[in-house]
């Protein structure tokens, strides 16, 4: 017999690194330093290039606050100079720690990547305003349905899961969450959907990639071409001739956090927004915690890395797995909720417009870390709101190369160029029990 | 990875001696078409049936739909109780009306009495198969490979960017040299655009799956920025991001005469189908690319150049699908290119790759059925007012039945498997 | 605690893995099971540990039945099992592996750390482990890996512990600790299970002997008994210990090995500029155990592995640098250490995996398309002449017994052109009657006058084969002793010491 399943898939089934092919030396200590050298000489050649005068301010506070801080006002050329040295000295101290075999600490590339993106923005917006806190309090918001689908697909593949049905999985949240938030009038009920719709979409892959170990790429794929044509469809002949009565649900306001919300910068950044995103700190926070530090955490890892080992434990590997994507489904149908109860009122077609696959970009990215995925879903968000930013201020960086950005890190990530990354070891490989 | 962790094929839990063993779960066997299998045992153990099952269970599941949502069978559903006869009408009603429309839109329209006219549904339902088999092609290829081609949207924009480029940009030149340049160029670009994720695969060991995804994206932003450049695919003067139309002289030539939409580009898609089926089958090439598919660890020990094959099929696989995109291109949609120059169709190609079995001529079957849905679909969509996007359930339903035999076993209550 | 197994039977598909086996293990012994690779040994040790379901028959501990429905049942009724592939998660610290399924939490189920150091730190001090909590698993020899595994069971209270074929990964260093070790165990009153092949071991320690053969058993032996008994009930006729040989016909210096040196992906140096020749006709013969670079070398001969250094010459041709095609092409036959890793393809036929390194040019090859008479033809003739039991040659080489396909394997390189013959464990996992067969191949080719080089851990192999012995140990040869160098000497080499009365013998 042979079925869809029975492909020669990569042998390894899941997203290991292939045994056959060379792994490429260790030179991991010396990767930064090529990185940041480049990137560094990359920024002033621009500037050399393409010099630009005048002055940039960087506004930090915003109209309502309640203690204002003043607009930072720098001379444009002069501060992309200086922030090219700060990154030059960087590079160099990355350099002496590669001659003297020491580890890189994680402030150098920080540090670095600060130091460049203001050179690059003082540049970019000569003779204009930068409103600091739009920018990155607007990247936060453009992250959260990133960060949940992110989240979902690191629990997922901890579990020996690969879950590349986070846009279906989004996709059915956010149609979920439309319908009930209309029908009920409340979104909170419509986030709850969101969270349960996610889970039916997890329990289809789980009942096929577990139950029936057909293969989980596929098993994803296929699920989230089922997902569109199936909101598709139901938008068309459903919600669009009825959008009164089920597509028209209430937004969930902003809702400052009274005191923290106050605080300068940092307030309007991360404590005025909804309370979707406040849902999004509690869920990060807390799987960063059980997955690491909890009797739950470490039988989803050990299934994830040895399903046999962890079998001859006594925990049940396959129920293990059920669980968690489920529960990682749920996660990311939450964020599916953010494109119809927050983004805009109201599902469309497609609407997630392929987040599901960056949130997947943002777990190799965070190498199936729960907080580095999390930042790396933050890096994409920032991506694309300093995309938005950069348009209105006519910068020269055509926006498409912007929006490029998450796919290229992923590729040079997976490519090893920026660090190897580990994925568990038994990811994407289905449990047989004899 | 240590010793211990390499995949071991088929871990018995005994060996028997020197007894021939053929112990193996059936759902381990091979694909290879070379080898001869009868088409009775197939049906014996049940594999064609659930392969028919599969596809009668999804057509049922979007019968249910089409039901579900039909405004006639709502309301006779609020009476059901007191005639029912009403209700079983509406349902009757609405689905055959659909699957009706649909026959008419893929095979025969029995509607209008010009011959040409009734089996024109014919042609487009072939003229819709074309890019799927092509497409179907390269990702099957790809399987062959244990590869893994999700990037056939990204490779179909590449390759049909490039041939519109050569396809308007090029005035005067004769259909001759101008069409199959535009076809070999949107090939190249098609194949450079796999073979990037087959050669990373081969250098860094950065899984296909995860690259060929991105790689979707970058393509995207990629033709989407040359459709705001002049000198490359921008319409001077216009702000829409689309191409101008292709010259006259690098437009696929329809094959059945003008009142047919049936070009060249079935035509081709037949012709990759027998090419690629004499490489797996016949060629040396297409035996080292099952044996890297099969057990990596063997070819690389037998003096096949393992990372040369993955490079080598996705530049095919990628080859195929900027066919694909030239077919849409010079063929289908020839007043320019933009950005969902795809329509769907480089994951389609997966559907079709999984349903044909990674076999050439499954994939040409396969290919032919998810063609006559598109073009049925259409019809579908305009006649009974039934969203297209039915289609795609449907399509991705009979995949996911057809990837779990033991699920549509159940659901029918057939006997399992195992009784030989 | 008093194990009792009663009539138990497993069965996969029509093959009978287990048929009707009762056993009692007293609190106390070590009690052996000897017998062959895939005599059903381990598949009766998965019934005990709940890992599979037995058929027919009943398991009973200190008289109570039990009902296993997961190893969890079998941990919690005081079984214990050090499982002869470690099931410890490698990205793991000791102290997690140990405390994994058998957690003691605190609040909202968040892990007890400390409670699990301090177990591992009393029985590692116990039995004087020296094994430390916060290690992490990978970066620990094998040899510690094991004491984990060991560690695991105790800390569950095991009662009953069994070691599935404990001793295949040690140094005989290593195996004298672990045979330490149990006894240790069995003075603690537990009871001891232990599955093995090799005699020597099972003569060392055990206090009841159990032999077991195709799945039945065969009855019990002496603790006393002599080898050849041993090896006569387990494979059930009168076993030749010794392969039959001529004396060699040497030729000329053909493989001369010099300074080679081979660091693996992972910056490790496994080969450390090892030397040798080989001469045409001759069998040299690589002893050592497991992990001490013979894959390295056996991979570098083949050109598999990458950071090579130093010079191969075969008759008169460097290969070094050379790509595995072109080292294949120039009669380098190769049998690899795992035929269902880089010997088969599972999925091919016999005839398609015949063809497996003839991609290339061959008789079955024209012009880039292939000649699948010709090759049908050639297979029909091979699967008669190496006696491969298959239904015929479109069988697919995975469905065959380990013997069968090892014949297909060794059918393959033997019928291409050779020079020399490299041979990794050539009768790993293979039945008795297939290890006479390959054995005898092995000879025939160094009859003709082509070198061979084969690379064991089975010492009785290595002896059996060899017309000289070169030992390795952590990638460097410890020496290149005749093949009549007494076992002792041998085993010492293996573990890097040389006696001073040892003596290189030159080609």
């Amino acid at each position: 017999m042979s079925t869809a399943t029975d492909q020669p898939t990569p042998e390894s089934g899941g997203l290991a690194p292939d045994t056959v092919v060379v792994p490429t030396k260790r030179s991991g200590s010396r990767k930064l330093p090529i990185i940041l050298g480049v990137l560094a000489v990359g920024l002033a050649i621009v500037l050399l290039t393409a010099g630009r005068s005048g002055d940039t301010t960087f506004r930090l506070a915003t109209d309502t606050d309640f203690a204002g801080l003043p607009d930072i006002v720098v001379p444009s050329a002069a501060t992309a100079w200086l922030m090219i040295v700060v990154c030059l000295a960087l590079t160099a101290e990355a350099v002496r720690r590669m001659l003297a075999h020491v580890a890189q600490p994680m402030w150098i590339p920080v540090g670095f990547a600060a130091a460049w993106m203001v050179g690059f923005l003082s540049w970019a917006a000569a003779d204009g305003r930068i409103l600091v806190v739009s920018l990155l309090g607007g990247a936060i918001a453009l992250a959260v349905p990133l960060v949940f689908g992110a989240l979902g697909g690191v629990l997922g593949e901890r579990a020996g899961v690969v879950n590349i049905a986070i846009d279906g999985q989004l996709l059915l949240g956010a149609f979920a969450a439309a319908i009930t938030a209309s029908l009920t009038g409340s979104p909170w009920a419509g986030l709850v959907a969101a969270g349960l719709a996610g889970a039916l979409v997890a329990l289809v892959l789980g009942l096929f990639a577990i139950t029936y170990f057909v293969d989980q790429v596929i098993v994803g794929v296929v699920l989230n071409v089922l997902v569109v044509g199936l909101t598709n469809f139901m938008f068309r002949q459903v919600l669009t001739p009825n959008a009164a009565s089920l597509n028209s649900p209430d937004r969930f306001p902003r809702v400052p956090i009274p005191v923290l919300g106050e605080i300068p910068l940092v307030g309007p950044i991360f404590f005025r927004q909804t309370a979707v995103v406040y849902v999004l700190y509690v869920i990060v926070a807390l799987v960063a915690w059980a997955l690491y530090r909890t009797r739950w955490g470490l039988r989803v890892r050990a299934v994830g890395e040895h399903p046999k080992a962890a079998d001859t434990v006594g925990i049940k590997v396959n129920r293990t797995r059920y669980r968690t994507i489920l529960l990682a489904g749920a996660i990311a149908g939450l964020g599916g909720a953010y494109f119809s109860l927050v983004s805009v009122a109201g599902f469309n077609r497609e609407m997630t417009g392929g987040a599901g696959y960056i949130a997947l970009a943002a777990v190799i990215f965070g190498k199936w870390d729960p907080i580095r995925a999390t930042l790396a879903a933050l890096l994409f968000g920032f991506a694309s709101n300093l995309q938005g930013v950069l348009s209105v201020l006519g910068s020269p960086v055509p926006s498409q190369f912007m929006l490029m950005l998450p796919y290229v890190i992923t590729i040079f990530a997976v490519a090893g160029l920026v660090g190897r990354s580990r994925p568990p070891a038994a990811d994407g490989v289905p449990y047989k029990q004899q | 990875m240590s010793d211990a962790d390499k995949p071991r094929p088929d871990e018995k839990p005994v060996d028997a001696g020197d007894t021939v063993t053929e112990e193996r779960p059936q759902d381990a066997e091979t694909t290879d078409d070379s080898r001869s299998r009868s088409l009775l045992r197939e049906i014996a153990s049940g594999n064609a049936l659930a392969g028919v099952l599969a596809v009668v269970l999804a057509v049922l599941v979007g019968s249910v739909m089409i039901a579900a949502t039909d405004e006639t069978v709502r309301e006779t559903a609020g009476y059901v109780t007191a005639r029912p006869s009403d209700f079983f009408n509406a349902v009757w009603e609405a689905v055959s009306g659909a699957y009706n429309a649909m026959f008419r839109g893929a095979i025969f329209n029995n509607l209008v009495d010009d011959p040409a006219r009734q089996w024109r549904p014919l042609t487009e339902t072939l003229k819709y198969a074309g890019p799927l088999i092509l497409g179907g092609l390269g990702v099957g290829i790809a399987f062959r490979a244990a590869m893994f081609n999700i990037g056939g949207r990204g490779q179909m924009i590449i390759g049909g960017g490039a041939a519109a480029w050569v396809g308007f940009r090029f005035e005067g030149l004769p259909t001759i040299i101008h069409l199959p340049l535009a076809i070999v160029v949107g090939m190249v670009f098609g194949a450079l655009w796999g073979g990037i994720a087959g050669l990373l695969k081969a250098r860094t060991g950065a899984h296909e799956v995860i690259v060929t995804i991105m790689l979707n994206y970058v393509g995207y932003y990629l033709v989407f920025w040359a459709l705001t450049k002049d000198w490359l695919l921008a319409t001077p003067g216009s702000v829409n991001p689309k191409s101008p139309p292709m010259q006259e002289s690098a437009i696929l030539p329809r094959v059945l005469g003008d009142q047919f939409n049936l070009h060249l580009g079935f035509v081709l898609a037949l012709v990759a189908v027998g090419v690629v089926w004499w490489v797996i089958n016949r060629s040396t090439l297409g035996y080292r690319i099952r044996a890297v598919g099969e057990n990596p660890h063997a070819a690389r020990a037998s003096g096949i150049n393992v990372g040369w094959i993955y490079t080598v099929v996705m530049l095919i696989a990628g080859a195929l699908l900027g066919l694909a995109g030239v077919n849409q291109v010079l063929g289908t949609v020839t007043s320019g290119v933009s950005t969902d120059i795809d329509a769907g169709i480089g994951f389609d190609a997966i559907t079709v790759a999984l349903l044909g079995r990674s076999r050439p001529l499954g994939i040409l079957a396969a290919g032919l059925l998810f063609g006559a849905f598109k073009a049925g679909g259409f019809t579908m969509q305009a006649q009974e007012n039934i969203s297209v996007d039915l289609v795609l359930v449907v399509q991705s339903l009979i995949v996911l039945f057809l990837a779990a035999p033991p699920l549509v076993r159940a659901i029918f209550r057939l006997p399992a498997q195992e009784a030989k | 605690m008093r194990l009792v197994l009663r009539g138990i039977t497993k069965r996969f598909g029509s093959v009978v893995a287990n048929d009707s086996i009762s056993l009692t293990v007293e609190p106390g012994e070590i009690h052996c099971l000897l017998g062959e690779n895939g005599a059903g040994k381990s598949t009766l040790m998965n019934v005990l540990y709940g890992l599979y379901k037995a058929d027919e028959g009943e398991i009973e501990l200190d008289g109570v039945v039990q009902h296993f429905s997961g190893p969890g049942d079998a941990m919690a009724a005081g079984i214990g099992m050090v499982h002869q592939h470690f099931m410890l998660i490698p990205v793991f610290t000791v102290a997690e592996n140990v405390m994994l399924g058998n957690e003691s939490t605190g609040f909202a189920g968040s892990l007890d750390v400390q409670a699990a150091r301090a177990r591992v730190t009393e029985i590692s001090d116990r039995f004087g482990f020296h094994v430390k909590p916060d290690a992490v698993v990978e970066d620990l020899p094998v040899g510690v890996q094991q004491r984990v595994e060991i560690i695991k069971a105790l800390s569950r209270d095991a009662e009953l512990l069994v070691f599935d074929e404990p001793t295949a990964v040690l140094t005989p260093q290593e195996t004298d600790e672990l045979m330490d070790i149990m006894r240790q165990l069995r003075e603690a009153g537990k009871a001891i299970v232990f599955i093995t092949h090799k005699l020597r071991e099972v003569r060392e320690v055990a206090d009841r002997i159990t032999v077991v053969r195709h799945g039945r058993i065969v009855g019990e032996a002496d603790p006393k008994a002599s080898n050849a008994e041993l090896a006569s009930m387990m494979v059930g006729r009168p076993v030749e210990l010794v392969v039959h040989k001529e004396e060699p016909t040497l030729g000329a210096d053909a493989l001369v090995v010099k300074d080679l040196r081979v660091v693996d992906a992972a910056g490790v140096t496994q080969v450390d500029g090892i030397s040798f020749t080989i001469r045409a006709g001759e069998v040299l013969a690589v002893a050592g155990v497991q992990g001490n670079g013979q894959t390295e070398l056996t991979e570098a001969l083949l050109g598999l592995q990458d950071d090579v250094s130093g010079s191969i010459v075969l008759d008169g041709v460097e290969l070094v640098g050379r790509s595995t095609r072109r080292i294949l092409d120039s009669g380098v036959g190769f049998i690899p250490e795992d035929r269902q890793v880089d010997g088969l393809v599972p999925n091919f036929t016999i005839a398609e995996n015949l063809m497996l390194n003839r991609s290339f040019k061959s008789p079955f090859v024209r012009n880039g398309s292939l000649r699948i008479g010709a090759l049908r033809e050639f297979a029909q003739k091979k699967l008669q002449e190496y006696d491969v039991r298959a239904r015929d040659i479109d069988s697919l080489a995975g469905n065959l017994s380990g013997g069968n396909q090892q014949k297909v394997v060794v059918a393959r390189e033997l019928s291409r052109d050779l020079r020399l013959l490299v041979a990794a464990q050539p009768t790993r996992g293979v039945d008795v009657g297939s290890i006479e067969f390959i054995h005898k191949q092995i000879v025939a080719t160094r009859d003709s006058g082509i070198p061979v080089l084969v690379v064991s851990t089975e010492l009785d192999e290595v002896v059996a084969l060899a017309d000289r012995i070169m030992v390795l140990y952590r990638g460097q040869v410890v020496g290149i002793v005749p093949a009549d160098t007494p076992r002792e000497t041998l085993g010492l080499m293996m573990t890097g010491e040389r006696p001073d009365d040892v003596k290189d013998v030159v080609a």
